[in-house]
C-alpha cells in the first residue's frame, strides 16, 4: 500500500521549479509586447483626454485664468448655441459617407475580381492622392468648382444647378461656398478610406460562391444580393466608419470650400480654441460631437450585425 | 416524395446528358479535345484522369460555368450550350463545397428553392437534413461543421432542386480515407435512393470503379476508354488505362502466329492471348504489348514447375523483392520477359520458398491475358508523385 502513495508524492516537488518559471515567464511576454503602446496612449490619448475634460468644466477668463469650478451647465449652453453646426456635420458627413460608398463599391468591385493584372496600379492610384498634402488637394477643389470652371459651366449648362439650387444644396449658378462643394470635398477626401477596406473584404470572397450562387438558380444580381453584399458587410461597416467618423469632425472643406452658411461643428470648436479663446466651450463642444458619434456607431455597428460573419 | 415522381414525370423525354463534339481551348492550350458522350439518364457516371486531364473542364461545361469553344450540349433533347448556369436544370457539388458562409445549414439548403420562388421550403429542407443525417444541425454556420458534414450540407444543397443531372467535382477529395471510403458509400446509396443522373469527376481510380456504373478514362483532354468498372479493368484498350486503373504487366512480344489464339514469344518464352482481346490489328511478325494483371499470375518455385498444369502461360524469373501486407502477398519478379513484374498471392498456402533471389515460375490462364498496341508509351498512367494531386 505504501509504495503507490510514494511514487504518487515523489513526482510533485520535482516537477514544480522546473514547471512554473518558464510558465509564468511565457504569460507576461504579451503584457510587455502590450507596454510600448500602453504608455503611448496613456501619454497621448488618455491623458489629453481627462486635461479637456476638466477644460470643459472650468469657469474663468483668459486674464484671470481657468479654474475647475463643476460647471456643466457649459454642456447645455454649447449645444443650444450650435446645434444647428452639429446637425449640419452629421448631415455633410452622413451625405459624405453615402456618396462615398456609392462611388467606392463599384471600383473596389471592380479592382477585387475584374481588374487582372492591373490590379496592384489601380490599388496605388487609388492611394496616389495621399502623396500630395490634404490642404493643396482641397485647395484644387477650390479650382475645379470656381464659378467660371468647366465643371460648373458644365453643370450649369445641364441644368443640374437649377436642381441643385431648389434642393438648396447650391446657390443660383455657384457651386463653391455651398453645402455641395463642402460636400464635394469630403467625399473626395474620404473616399479612399472608403475603398480600402471595401476592396479588402471582396478580395477575401472565394471567388466558388459566385458559382455556386449562380449553379443555384441565382442570376448575377441576385448573386450580389444574397451572396456577395452580405459577405462584404465587414468592409461596408469599417469602410463607412472610416469615413463618417472623421468627416464629422472635419473642418477644412467647410472652411475652403464652404461659407458662414456652411459651417460644421469642427468649424466652431477650431474657432473657439484658436480665436475666441474660449477654452471650455471647445473643450464641452468636442466631448458632445463625440458622445453623439459613439452612440451613433454603437447603434450602427449593432444593427449591422457584423459579429455574425466569418 | 410527391416532388420527386412529378420529377421523374417531367424527365421521361429521355434525360440524357449528351455532349457532342464539346472541346474546350484557353488560347493555346487545349483543356478538353472535341469528344462525344452521353451519360444515360440515372446512371452514376464517373470522369476519371489524373490532375490536367479537362476531366473538371467537362464537368463545369455541363454545369455551364465554362463555355465550350465547340460543340454542343443536350440535356435530354434540349440544347443548354448557350443557356447560362442559373437556368440549367443541373446543380453541382463542388470540390471545396463553397458553403455560404454567413448563412446557416438550413438556409444553404433552402438557397436554390428560394431563387426559384418557392416560400414553403421547411419541410423539404428538413426532409434533406434527414436525407444526409444533418438534422440537429440546421441552425449550424458551415465553419461549425466537420469536412464530411460540409460535404454532406453541399450535397443536399444541389440535391433539394431535384436536379435532372448532379455534377459532383471531386466531392470526396479533402476527405480523409476512411471518411472518403464512408461517403463513398453514402453517396451511391444517396443516387440509388433518387434515382438522379450523378457525373462524378475524380483521380481516384478505386472511388471511381466503387460507385459508377460507367467510368470515363480521360487523359490529355481525351476518353481515353468508356465502360462499366469491370470491363476498363479486364479489357483496357490502351497502356493508360491498363496503368491508371489498378496495375498491368505489360510485357513486350513478338507475335509468331495470328489468328483466334494469338502466339507470341518474349524473352525466349512463348504465350498465348485471345484474339478477340487484342486491341490492334494482329499479324505474324508484328509487335504487341501483352498485359496481365497481377492478381491473376500465380506463383510457383522453379523446383515444383512440373507440376504446373498444360496450357498456362509461363514466365520465369527470379523474385527480386517481396512484401506482406496480410490478405496477400505482392512481389516484383524480374525476368527476361521484362523487368518488375508484378505478383499478388493471396496468402492461403504460403510457401517458405518463395523469398527474394528465389528461382520461380509465373503461370496464368492465357484467357486472362490482353493484348495492346505496341506503339504507346508502355508507362503511360502509371502512378507519379505528380499525378497525386
Amino acid at each position: 500500500m505504501s509504495a503507490p502513495v510514494l511514487t504518487k508524492e515523489a513526482p510533485e516537488p520535482v516537477e514544480e521549479p522546473v514547471l512554473r518559471k518558464p510558465a509564468t515567464r511565457k504569460r507576461l511576454v504579451p503584457y510587455w509586447l502590450l507596454l510600448p503602446g500602453i504608455v503611448w496612449l496613456l501619454v497621448f490619448f488618455a491623458l489629453p483626454l481627462v486635461y479637456q475634460a476638466s477644460t470643459s468644466v472650468q469657469t474663468g477668463s483668459l486674464e484671470a485664468g481657468f479654474e475647475v469650478t463643476w460647471h456643466f451647465p457649459t454642456y447645455w449652453e454649447a449645444l443650444q448655441e450650435y446645434w444647428p453646426q452639429f446637425v449640419r456635420s452629421l448631415l455633410y458627413a452622413g451625405t459624405a459617407t453615402v456618396l462615398c460608398l456609392l462611388l467606392g463599391y463599384p471600383l473596389a468591385y471592380l479592382i477585387a475580381f475584374r481588374a487582372g493584372r492591373w490590379r496592384n496600379l489601380l490599388l496605388v492610384l487609388v492611394i496616389a492622392p495621399f502623396f500630395t498634402s490634404f490642404l493643396i488637394r482641397t485647395l484644387a477643389w477650390k479650382t475645379i468648382l470656381a464659378d467660371d470652371s468647366l465643371v460648373v459651366d458644365a453643370l450649369n449648362a445641364l441644368h443640374v444647378l437649377d436642381v441643385t439650387s431648389w434642393l438648396g444644396w447650391t446657390e443660383g449658378d455657384r457651386v463653391l461656398a455651398t453645402p455641395m462643394a463642402v460636400v464635394c470635398g469630403l467625399t473626395y477626401n474620404f473616399l479612399p478610406f472608403m475603398i480600402l477596406p471595401l476592396y479588402t473584404s471582396l478580395e477575401r470572397i472565394d471567388g466558388r460562391l459566385h458559382e455556386a450562387a449562380q449553379d443555384l438558380y441565382a442570376s448575377p444580381a441576385t448573386t450580389f444580393r444574397k451572396v456577395t453584399f452580405p459577405l462584404s458587410m465587414p468592409g461596408v461597416v469599417s469602410g463607412t466608419l472610416l469615413t463618417f467618423i472623421p468627416a464629422s469632425g472635419d473642418y477644412v472643406n467647410s472652411e475652403l470650400l464652404g461659407s458662414t452658411d456652411t459651417k460644421m461643428v469642427g468649424n466652431v470648436i477650431q474657432s473657439q480654441f484658436l480665436r475666441v479663446l474660449d477654452y471650455p466651450t471647445a473643450a464641452a463642444l468636442s466631448f458632445i460631437l463625440m458622445a453623439i458619434v459613439l452612440v451613433m456607431v454603437t447603434v450602427y455597428i449593432r444593427r449591422a450585425g457584423t459579429e455574425d460573419l466569418v | 416524395m410527391t416532388d420527386k415522381t412529378a420529377h421523374t414525370g417531367k424527365n421521361t423525354g429521355g434525360g440524357d446528358v449528351r455532349l457532342t463534339g464539346i472541346s474546350k481551348a484557353y488560347g493555346s492550350f487545349t483543356a478538353v479535345h472535341p469528344l462525344d458522350l452521353t451519360v444515360p439518364q440515372g446512371s452514376f457516371f464517373a470522369l476519371l484522369g489524373a490532375s490536367g486531364c479537362g476531366k473538371t473542364t467537362t464537368l463545369r461545361m455541363i454545369a455551364g460555368l465554362e463555355d465550350p469553344s465547340t460543340g454542343t450540349v443536350f440535356l435530354g433533347d434540349t440544347d443548354v450550350t448557350d443557356l447560362p448556369p442559373y437556368k440549367r436544370p443541373v446543380n453541382t457539388v463542388f470540390q471545396s463545397y463553397a458553403l455560404f458562409p454567413h448563412m446557416d445549414i438550413s438556409e444553404n439548403i433552402a438557397f436554390g428553392l428560394r431563387r426559384r420562388g418557392i416560400k414553403s421550403v421547411k419541410k423539404q429542407v428538413d426532409e434533406m437534413l434527414e436525407l444526409v443525417q444533418l438534422g440537429d444541425k440546421a441552425r449550424h454556420k458551415p465553419h461549425q461543421l466537420s469536412g464530411g458534414q460540409q460535404q454532406r450540407v453541399a450535397v443536399a444543397r444541389a440535391l433539394i432542386n431535384h436536379p435532372q443531372v448532379l455534377l459532383l467535382d471531386e466531392p470526396l477529395g479533402a476527405l480523409d480515407l476512411k471518411l472518403r471510403r464512408q461517403m463513398q458509400l453514402e453517396l451511391k446509396r444517396i443516387q440509388t435512393e433518387v434515382g438522379i443522373t450523378f457525373v462524378h469527376v475524380t483521380h481516384d481510380q478505386e472511388e471511381a470503379m466503387t460507385m459508377a456504373d460507367q467510368v470515363a478514362v480521360m487523359n490529355g483532354g481525351r476518353v481515353e476508354q468508356l465502360g462499366a468498372p469491370a470491363d476498363l479493368y479486364e479489357n483496357p484498350r490502351t497502356t493508360f488505362v491498363a496503368n491508371f486503373l489498378g496495375t498491368s504487366n505489360l510485357i513486350e512480344a513478338e507475335v509468331l502466329e495470328a489468328g483466334s489464339d494469338v502466339l507470341v514469344t518474349a524473352g525466349g518464352g512463348k504465350l498465348r492471348v485471345p484474339g478477340d482481346r487484342c486491341t490492334p490489328a494482329v499479324r505474324a511478325g508484328g509487335r504487341l504489348l501483352v498485359g496481365v494483371r497481377p492478381e491473376k499470375i500465380s506463383l510457383t518455385h522453379a523446383d515444383d514447375a512440373g507440376a504446373i498444369a498444360d496450357g498456362r502461360n509461363r514466365v520465369t524469373g527470379r523474385i527480386a523483392d517481396s512484401s506482406f501486407i496480410g490478405v496477400s502477398t505482392q512481389y516484383v519478379v524480374n525476368s527476361p520477359a521484362g523487368a518488375e513484374l508484378q505478383v499478388y498471392e493471396q496468402n492461403i498456402e504460403r510457401d517458405a520458398r518463395l523469398v527474394p533471389g528465389a528461382e520461380v515460375v509465373l503461370h496464368w490462364n492465357p484467357a486472362h491475358t490482353f493484348g495492346l498496341d505496341a506503339d504507346q508509351d508502355i508507362d503511360a498512367g502509371v502512378e507519379s508523385v505528380e499525378d497525386a494531386g
